[in-house]
C-alpha cells in the first residue's frame, strides 16, 4: 500500500514537472517556489548580512583596539555618530554590538545557514521533487527578506538602532529614557524579529513535513544522511523555541506601548517614578533564553550535520558511529531545552535553580564530546582529500573543541560568578557558536557549490581563504580568553576608567588588527563565489565522488530535480572504501544485489528481500503506465 | 596626489595577483592536475596543519606563562580562593583534553593524507568505544559539577547573622552606597519617595532608617563577613568586584544579595602588588546604557578596628540633611532628634 502511494505521488509530480517550463524571470528568480532557488536566495541574502555584520564588528574593534584614533574618516558613513573630536559615540558603540549580534545570530547563522542548506539539501538528499509546500517556502524567504529590510532601515534612523545588547533585556529595552536606541530603533527591531520568527516557523514546518513525508522509496530514517538528521532536528528545535521568543517580544511590546508591567517594576528614571509595579525583568530573561539557548543549537546543528557529510566524503570513510551521532544529536536537541538558565546564574534568580541548571548544562557536554570523538575516529585511517570544504570542516571541529571546553567553565555556576559577562564569554561563544557555525556554512558552500551552480569554485583561492580565516579567527578570539580571565567586562566602550582593566591595550590592538585582516580575507571568498558562478570550471556530475542522492541529479537540475523517476535508495549514505568494492564509494542508488562482492553478511541476507520489492515495484509501475 | 598614487598602486597589485591567478589556473588545466583526485596542494595543506599545531601551541604556552601574573588577578576574598581553585582544576582537565584532541585532529590530516595506493579502512562503528567515551566524560564532568555545586551552595547560603550589611544601589550611571548604622538594619525604601535630597528613596517613617548613612565608597572590614544588599533604581546593572570574585545583578523591583569575607586590606594589597595607588573596584557588568563602561565605585578594605572607628565617624542622612526629618510621625521624629543632637 505504502509503496503504491509513493509511486502514484511520483508520477503525479512528474506530470506536473513537465508543464513547469514556462517560468518567467519573476517566477524563476524572485517569487520562486523551487526549493533550490529559495536556498540560493537565503544564501545570497545571508552573505549580504554577513558583510554588514562583519563590518559593524570592525567599527567597534577599531574603537577597542585604537581608542584614541581619529575616526573622522568614517563620518561619510556614520555621520553624527562621530563627534567633533573624531571619537565614536558611546551610545552608538552599544548599537553596533547589538546589531552585530542580532545580525550574525539570526540573519547570518540562522537564516543564512539553516535557511540555505535545509532548503537546498532536504529535497535533494531525501529524493523529493520539492518541499512539502513550495508556497510556504516562498513566504518563508520573503518574510525573512521583509524582516531584513526593516532591520536595515533601523540602522539609519536618527535615534539609532536598538542598543540594549542582542538579548534586549528590559527595562533598558523598554524605556526610551534609558537609551535612545530603545525608541524607534527598538520598535523596528521587534517588528523585524516578528517577521523573522514567522519566517523561521514557516520554514521549519516545511522542513519537518518534507523529511517525514516525502522521502523517496527506500530512504528510511536510518538511511538519511546526517545532514538531513541535523536539519530535521534543528527545525524541531526552532519550531518549539521561536514561539517563546515571540511571546517574550509580545509582552515587551505591551510594556513598551500599552502600559503593562510584565517586566517593569519600581523604576525611577529621568526624574520621575514610573507607575509600573509587580513586573520582573528576570521573567524576560527566562523567556528569552528559552529560545536563546536552543538558538545556539539551531545555528550549530546544521553546521555539524554538514561537517559530518563533508568529513565522511573526503575521508573516503563512513562516518564513525552513525547511530551514536544521531543519538547525540537527539540528546542535544532534548537537553537544549532544559539548560537555558545557565545564562542567568548571577541574574538574582534563586541559587537552587542555579544548581539544577548547572547539573543539566554539564550533561549536554557529553553528547558534544561524543561527536568530537566520532569526528576524530572518522579521520583516523582515512584517505583524506583536502578540498576547501574539508578544510573548513576540520576547522569547525577545532573551534567546536576550543569553544566547547570553555563552556565547561561557564556552565559551572561557581566559576561563572567571575567569568559571567566578561570577554571569556565572548571568546567562548564566538568560537563554539559563531566561528564553528560560520565554518560549517563555508564548508557547505564550497562542497555544494558545484551542485548549486554547475561550476567549481577555485580550490586554491579556497585554501588561501581557509588558512587566513582559520588562523585569523584564532588570533581574534584566543587572546580574548586572557582578557576575560583578567576580568574585562563585555560591551565596554573603553576600559580606562578602571585600574584592574587598564592594561592589555597591546593585546586589544592585536585583536583588532587580526579582525580587520580576517574580515578582509572574506572578500577572497566573495570574489571566488561570484567569479566561479559565471566563469568557474564546469563541474562534473559527482565531483567529490559522493554517495548521496543530490549528485544523481542533472548538472542543472530543473524544478522537480530529477527528469524521470525519483531514484530509489538501497543503502545508507556512507558506503565509502567498502572492502571488496572496486571504487571507494557506492552511491545510495546502487542496489545491494548489484554489489555482491562488497556486501556485509547481514546485507547479503537483505538482497533477497530487496529483489522481491524491486519486482513488485516493477509491476506497480507497469500497471500505472497502462492506466494512462 | 598621494591618494591617486596609492590607488594606482593597489590597482597594479590587484592586476598582478589576477594575472598570477589566471596563469596558475591555465597551467593546472594544461598539466591536467585538475583531473586528479588530490593534487600537490593536498600535501601542502596536510603540512600546514602540522605547522599550525606546532606554531600555535608554542605561541599559546609562551604567552600563557609570560602573562600569567597579568591576567591572574590577585584574590581578596575567601570564596574567591575556592572558585579560583575550581577554575584551575577545570583548566587542567580541559587543557589535557584540548591538547590531546588537537594533536590528533592536526596529526591525522598529515598521517592519513590521500594516496592512490591506499584505501581508507572501512570502520563504521564500535559500540564499546562509544560507550567508553560517553561514560568517561560523564564521570569527569560529574566530578567537576559536584565540586562546583558544593562551592556554589556555600557561596549562596544565607549570610551569617553578624554580617556587616552594605546596600549598593545601581542607577544610570553610578552606584550609591547606604549603611544601616548602629542597628545593622537598613530602613525601608520606596522608589516613589526618591527626590533630589533622598536619592535612595529611604522611608524615614521606618525607625530603622533613622541611623542609616550614605558613603562615597564601600568600606568593609577584613576577615569578617560582609553582606551586599543589591538593588537598582532604573535598569539592570550588575555589581562586579573582580578581586573579590563577586558578581550579582542589580534588578529594579527585586533586591538581590551576595555575601563574602574579604581577606586582604587595601593597604596589604598595595604592598603585595607594589602599587601605592591600588584600589579595589566595583564595575558594572550588565549593559545599562551610554555610561555602562564608567560605573566605578571604590571598595576600601580595612582592619576591623579601623572599620569600627570609621563607622563611628559617619553622619546619618538625617544629620546631614535635617529637613528629611520634617513631617515624620512623633515616635520616629523623636529618634531623629536624638540623632541630630549627637
Amino acid at each position: 500500500m505504502a509503496s503504491a502511494t509513493v509511486a502514484n505521488h511520483d508520477t503525479a509530480a512528474h506530470d506536473h514537472h513537465d508543464h513547469e517550463h514556462h517560468d518567467n524571470f519573476v517566477t524563476k528568480y524572485i517569487f520562486t517556489q523551487d526549493h533550490k532557488m529559495i536556498g540560493k536566495q537565503f544564501l545570497i541574502t545571508g552573505m549580504f548580512w554577513a558583510i554588514i555584520g562583519g563590518f559593524l564588528s570592525i567599527l567597534f574593534r577599531l574603537q577597542l583596539g585604537f581608542p584614541d584614533m581619529d575616526m573622522s574618516f568614517l563620518r561619510p558613513i556614520l555621520g553624527g555618530w562621530i563627534d567633533d573630536t573624531g571619537a565614536l559615540d558611546p551610545t552608538f558603540y552599544l548599537a553596533l554590538v547589538t546589531m552585530h549580534g542580532t545580525i550574525m545570530v539570526f540573519f547570518v547563522l540562522t537564516a543564512g545557514l539553516s535557511g540555505t542548506f535545509s532548503n537546498y539539501l532536504i529535497p535533494l538528499q531525501i529524493g523529493a521533487r520539492d518541499m512539502a509546500s513550495g508556497f510556504m517556502n516562498m513566504l518563508s524567504y520573503w518574510f525573512f527578506f521583509l524582516s531584513g529590510v526593516i532591520m536595515f532601515i533601523s540602522l539609519f534612523i536618527k535615534t539609532g538602532p536598538a542598543g540594549g545588547g542582542w538579548v534586549v533585556y528590559p527595562p533598558l529595552s523598554a524605556l526610551e529614557q534609558a537609551i535612545p536606541g530603545s525608541g524607534l530603533g527598538m520598535t523596528l527591531w521587534l517588528v523585524a524579529m516578528t517577521f523573522f520568527i514567522a519566517s523561521s516557523l514557516l520554514g521549519g514546518i516545511n522542513y519537518i513535513t518534507t523529511v517525514i513525508n516525502l522521502r523517496t522509496k527506500g530512504m528510511s530514517f536510518s538511511r538519511l544522511p546526517l545532514t538531513i538528521w541535523a536539519f530535521f532536528l534543528t527545525a524541531v528545535i526552532g519550531l518549539l523555541s521561536f514561539p517563546v521568543l515571540f511571546a517574550a517580544a509580545l509582552l515587551l511590546v505591551f510594556d513598551r506601548s500599552f502600559g503593562t508591567s510584565f517586566y517593569l517594576s519600581d523604576i525611577y528614571i529621568g526624574g520621575e517614578a514610573l507607575p509600573n509595579t509587580g513586573g520582573s525583568p528576570v521573567l524576560y530573561q527566562h523567556l528569552f533564553w528559552f529560545l536563546g539557548h536552543p538558538e545556539v543549537y539551531i545555528v550549530l546543528l546544521p553546521a555539524l550535520g554538514i561537517t559530518s557529510e563533508v568529513i565522511a566524503t573526503n575521508s573516503r570513510k563512513p562516518i564513525f558511529g552513525y547511530k551514536a551521532m544521531i543519538i547525540s544529536m537527539l540528546g542535544i536537541t532534548i537537553l537544549s531545552f532544559i539548560v537555558w538558565a545557565h545564562h542567568m546564574f548571577v541574574s538574582g534568580m534563586n541559587p537552587f535553580l542555579g544548581s539544577i541548571f548547572m547539573f543539566l548544562t554539564l550533561i549536554i557536554a557529553v553528547p558534544s564530546a561524543v561527536k568530537v570523538f566520532n569526528y576524530l575516529t572518522t579521520l583516523w585511517r582515512g584517505n583524506l582529500i583536502f578540498t576547501p570544504g574539508m578544510l573548513f570542516s576540520i576547522g569547525l571541529v577545532s573551534f567546536f573543541i576550543s569553544g566547547g571546553l570553555t563552556g565547561i567553565f561557564l556552565g559551572n555556576s561557581a566559576i561563572d560568578i567571575q567569568l559571567h559577562d566578561t570577554y571569556f564569554v565572548v571568546a567562548h561563544f564566538h568560537l563554539v557558536m559563531g566561528s564553528a557555525s560560520f565554518f560549517g556554512l563555508m564548508a557547505g558552500v564550497y562542497h555544494w557549490f558545484p551542485k548549486m551552480f554547475g561550476r567549481m569554485m577555485d580550490a586554491r583561492l579556497g585554501y588561501v581563504h581557509f588558512w587566513l580565516t582559520f588562523v585569523g579567527v584564532y588570533l581574534v578570539f584566543f587572546p580574548m580568553h586572557y582578557i576575560g580571565i583578567a576580568g574585562f567586562p563585555r560591551r565596554y566602550y573603553s576600559w580606562t576608567n578602571f585600574e584592574f582593566a587598564n592594561m592589555y591595550t597591546d593585546l586589544n590592538m592585536f585583536v583588532s588588527v587580526a579582525a580587520i585582516i580576517t574580515f578582509a580575507a572574506q572578500f577572497i571568498f566573495i570574489f571566488n563565489f561570484f567569479y566561479s558562478m559565471y566563469r568557474g570550471r564546469k563541474a562534473t556530475l559527482n565531483p567529490w565522488r559522493s554517495n548521496t542522492l543530490e549528485w544523481t541529479t542533472p548538472l542543472y537540475p530543473g524544478h522537480g530535480n530529477w527528469p524521470g523517476e525519483i531514484p530509489t535508495v538501497y543503502r545508507w549514505p556512507y558506503d565509502y572504501s567498502k572492502p571488496g568494492a572496486e571504487e571507494d564509494f557506492i552511491p545510495q542508488t546502487v542496489p545491494l544485489s548489484a554489489t555482491p562482492e562488497s556486501n556485509l553478511p547481514h546485507e547479503q541476507e537483505m538482497v533477497k528481500l530487496e529483489l522481491e520489492i524491486m519486482k513488485e515495484d516493477e509491476e506497480v509501475l507497469v500497471a500505472n503506465e497502462s492506466k494512462h | 596626489m598621494y591618494g591617486f598614487l596609492i590607488g594606482v598602486g593597489v590597482l597594479l597589485l590587484l592586476s598582478i595577483i589576477w594575472m598570477v591567478y589566471r596563469i596558475q589556473t591555465l597551467v593546472s588545466v594544461v598539466k591536467g592536475s585538475d583531473k586528479k583526485v588530490a593534487s600537490g596542494s593536498n600535501k601542502v595543506n596536510a603540512i600546514l596543519f602540522v605547522l599550525f599545531l606546532v606554531g600555535s601551541g608554542i605561541l599559546m604556552f609562551w604567552y600563557s606563562i609570560k602573562e600569567f601574573d597579568n591576567y591572574q588577578l590577585p584574590i581578596a576574598s575567601e570564596h574567591g580562593m575556592v572558585t579560583d581553585k575550581l577554575f584551575w582544576i577545570t583548566m587542567a582537565v580541559t587543557g589535557v583534553v584540548f591538547l590531546i584532541t588537537h594533536v590528533l585532529l592536526f596529526i591525522f590530516p598529515y598521517k592519513y593524507q590521500y594516496s592512490e595506493k591506499r584505501k581508507a579502512s572501512f570502520y563504521p562503528d564500535n559500540n564499546k568505544l562509544e560507550i567508553i567515551w560517553t561514560i568517561v566524560p560523564g564521570i569527569v564532568l560529574a566530578g567537576l559539577v559536584i565540586s562546583g555545586w558544593m562551592a556554589w551552595s556555600d557561596i549562596t547560603a544565607p549570610a551569617p547573622e553578624k554580617a556587616h550589611v552594605v546596600e549598593i544601589m545601581g542607577y544610570q550611571f553610578a552606584w550609591e552606597v547606604r549603611y544601616p548604622g548602629t542597628d545593622n538594619v537598613l530602613g525601608d525604601y520606596d522608589y516613589r519617595l526618591i527626590t533630589a535630597s533622598n536619592s535612595h528613596g529611604v522611608d524615614f517613617t521606618d525607625k530603622n532608617s533613622i541611623d542609616d548613612f550614605p558613603s562615597p565608597k564601600v568600606v568593609i572590614p577584613k576577615g569578617e563577613p560582609v553582606l551586599f544588599k543589591i538593588r537598582a533604581r532604573d535598569v539592570l546593572h550588575s555589581v562586579f568586584a573582580p578581586h573579590m570574585r563577586l558578581k550579582m545583578d542589580a534588578v529594579p523591583g527585586m533586591p538581590t544579595r551576595f555575601w563574602f569575607v574579604p581577606t586582604k586590606t587595601t593597604a596589604e594589597m598595595r604592598i603585595e602588588l607594589n602599587d601605592p595607588e591600588f584600589e579595589y573596584e566595583i564595575a558594572c557588568t550588565e549593559i545599562c546604557g551610554r555610561g555602562h563602561f564608567s560605573m566605578k565605585k571604590v571598595i576600601e578594605v580595612v582592619e576591623p578596628e579601623a572599620y569600627q572607628k570609621w563607622l563611628s565617624e559617619q553622619k546619618s542622612f538625617i544629620q546631614m540633611n535635617p529637613s528629611l526629618a520634617e513631617g515624620l510621625p512623633a515616635e520616629t521624629k523623636e529618634l531623629a532628634e536624638i540623632q541630630l543632637k549627637k
